[in-house]
């Protein structure tokens, strides 16, 4: 136990990245525009073995969404290194694509890696049953509410089979029951094939019942005010006195980063 | 069915309308039957040469919808051409709205020199007349795609086909046929101008030559004709509402659908 705490919250750069890790190390991005210039993260610095949810909350506009995109590579930092095994995004608005039916839409990643239809319609078919999806296989994204259409992309991602899962408010359009079955069924699926996962969240609670650590941003240029480890055992609930605990920390974070 | 009837309603009570009204002024105002037949005129000339007419009213009806197809096929294709090379679009874009200025009697010599009296160089003059609208719906089809979209492609290792075949093609779809359901409306007056332009070997010369040769003399043929080309492009633009419903069934319903 206390090898591994060492290990977790000083690996080396090296192991981080190669079992399956991440490694951010002082990266800046900021966005040039027409005359203007946007900062929207600057030095940050954090990282995630094989197999921990991290999690990242910060105020609105403080670089979270950039932050996931430069760990898929849409975007090249403008200073500090990122290793990063390959990663699938889950984007904060669904793009579900509104000509496929919402089994096909979750069957993307398989099509493209070249899966026949049916047998790719049948892997998503059967996650589509767990996450409360089933008999919803042939309906087109237009006519799913916000939440559904939030977990047809939740089964895009994770059928996508990449090591690292970038989830960009993933449960942001769900109601409080399904969000917690959501979140459930997130960590028995976590449990059963280990995934790195970096999860952007405004819901601090949902952080700190997910993830192994908290990193806590400063409003932009988003900066690492503070980072949390989560030693709770799991499953763990929103009413669990050490996660209210830690949510108090973490709230005290967020708002000395707004205050600075 | 009964709501079917229902929506024809009003187009056809309008239709007649303007039928009686057409019907009256002719009456009253004695107007000579060679410069503007009475409706029941032309209702007897259609009856009368039905034979004549069908056969031509066939010939033009392939130069429409192979044409348009031309029209659809080469207009798609250049829109993704110019949808995919910023160069091509700098290009192309100001010489195709040009080429729309063309008098097609202009090139009419030119066609018939190159591809003779047959069935193709209509098709072309047709497919020249009605491509542009579906290249400029299509651009802008292609570039309505959600910029992100690619992105999240990119993640799912969708190399530059693929992310075309899943989200840019599907995308522009909807958007060619409403270009297309444009270009009918000139695609019928587009094999007109072939026939006149464009001279036939074949037995039946099509509707637009027959109308060109018997508007003197034969006015109220001329008026049975036109009616039946009135018709067609009625037919054909439900007909592509209808195409594009079942084809692309996600968008919205194409505006003027009937049913
Ligand atoms: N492509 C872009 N071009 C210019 N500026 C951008 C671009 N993308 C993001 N920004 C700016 O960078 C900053 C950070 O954006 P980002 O989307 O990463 O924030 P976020 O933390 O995800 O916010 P939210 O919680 O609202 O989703 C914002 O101020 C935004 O305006
Ligand atoms: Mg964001």
């Amino acid at each position: 136990m206390a090898t591994e705490l060492q290990s977790r919250t000083q690996p080396s750069p090296s192991r981080a990245a190669s079992c399956g890790g991440i490694l951010i190390e002082n990266v800046s991005r900021t966005y040039a525009r027409a005359g203007s210039r946007v900062e929207a993260l600057d030095g940050v610095s954090l990282r995630a073995s094989h197999g921990e949810v991290l999690a990242v909350v910060g105020p609105s506009g403080c670089g979270k969404t950039t932050l996931l995109e430069l760990l898929c590579r849409l975007q090249p930092p403008d200073r500090g290194t990122i290793r990063c095994p390959p990663a699938a995004l889950m984007p904060q608005r669904d793009l579900l694509l509104p000509w496929l039916s919402a089994v096909d839409n979750a069957a993307l990643a398989l099509r493209i890696a070249g899966v026949a239809r049916a047998p790719a319609r049948d892997r998503a078919t059967a996650l589509f049953a767990e996450v409360g999806l089933a008999g919803f296989e042939h309906v087109r994204p237009g006519e799913l509410s916000g939440g559904m259409r939030q977990r047809v992309a939740f089964v895009r991602t994770l059928l996508s089979g990449k090591p690292v899962l970038c989830l960009d408010e993933p449960f942001g359009a769900l109601d409080a029951i399904t969000r917690s079955e959501m979140q459930e069924w997130l960590e028995r699926t976590l449990a059963r094939e280990a995934r790195t996962v970096v999860l952007v969240t405004h819901d601090v609670e949902e952080a700190i019942v997910l993830a192994d650590r908290v990193a806590v941003l400063s409003p932009r240029p988003g900066r690492v005010t503070a980072q949390l480890d989560v030693h709770i055992d799991r499953p763990r609930t929103r009413t669990d006195s050490a996660v209210i605990a830690l949510r108090e920390e973490a709230l005290g974070a967020l708002e000395a980063g707004r205050s600075r | 069915m009964s709501s079917r009837i229902e929506r024809a309603a009003p187009a056809v009570l309008l239709a007649l309308v303007l039928l009686g009204a057409w019907e009256l002024y002719v009456d009253l105002a004695g107007v000579q039957a060679d410069l503007l037949p009475a409706p029941h005129g032309v209702a007897r000339a259609l009856w009368e040469n039905a034979g004549l007419l069908a056969r031509n009213f066939a010939v033009t009806a392939e130069e429409v919808v192979l044409g348009l197809g031309l029209a659809l096929a080469g207009g798609f294709v250049l829109a993704v051409a110019i949808h995919m090379s910023p160069l091509l679009r700098r290009a192309v874009y100001p010489l195709a709205v040009g080429s729309q200025a063309v008098p097609i009697p202009v090139i009419g010599v030119l066609l018939v020199f190159w591809w003779g009296f047959g069935l193709f160089p209509k098709l072309v003059v047709i497919a020249l007349i009605c491509f542009f609208p579906v290249v400029v719906t299509t651009v802008d089809g292609l570039r309505a795609v959600d910029p992100d979209q690619p992105k999240l492609l990119r993640t799912l290792d969708a190399t530059r086909w693929q992310a075309f075949r899943f989200a840019e093609l599907p995308a522009a779809l909807p958007a060619a046929l409403s270009g297309a359901r444009i270009a009918l409306a000139v695609g019928v007056i587009g094999a007109f101008i072939a026939e006149t332009t464009t001279p036939t070997s074949g037995a039946y010369p099509g509707l637009g030559r027959e109308i060109i040769t018997d508007v003197n003399f034969q006015t109220s043929r001329a008026y049975a004709g036109t009616v039946v080309l009135f018709a067609f492009a009625i037919v054909c633009f439900y007909a592509l509402a209808l195409a594009q419903r079942r084809l692309a069934p996600w968008s919205a319903q194409p505006q003027g659908d009937p049913h």
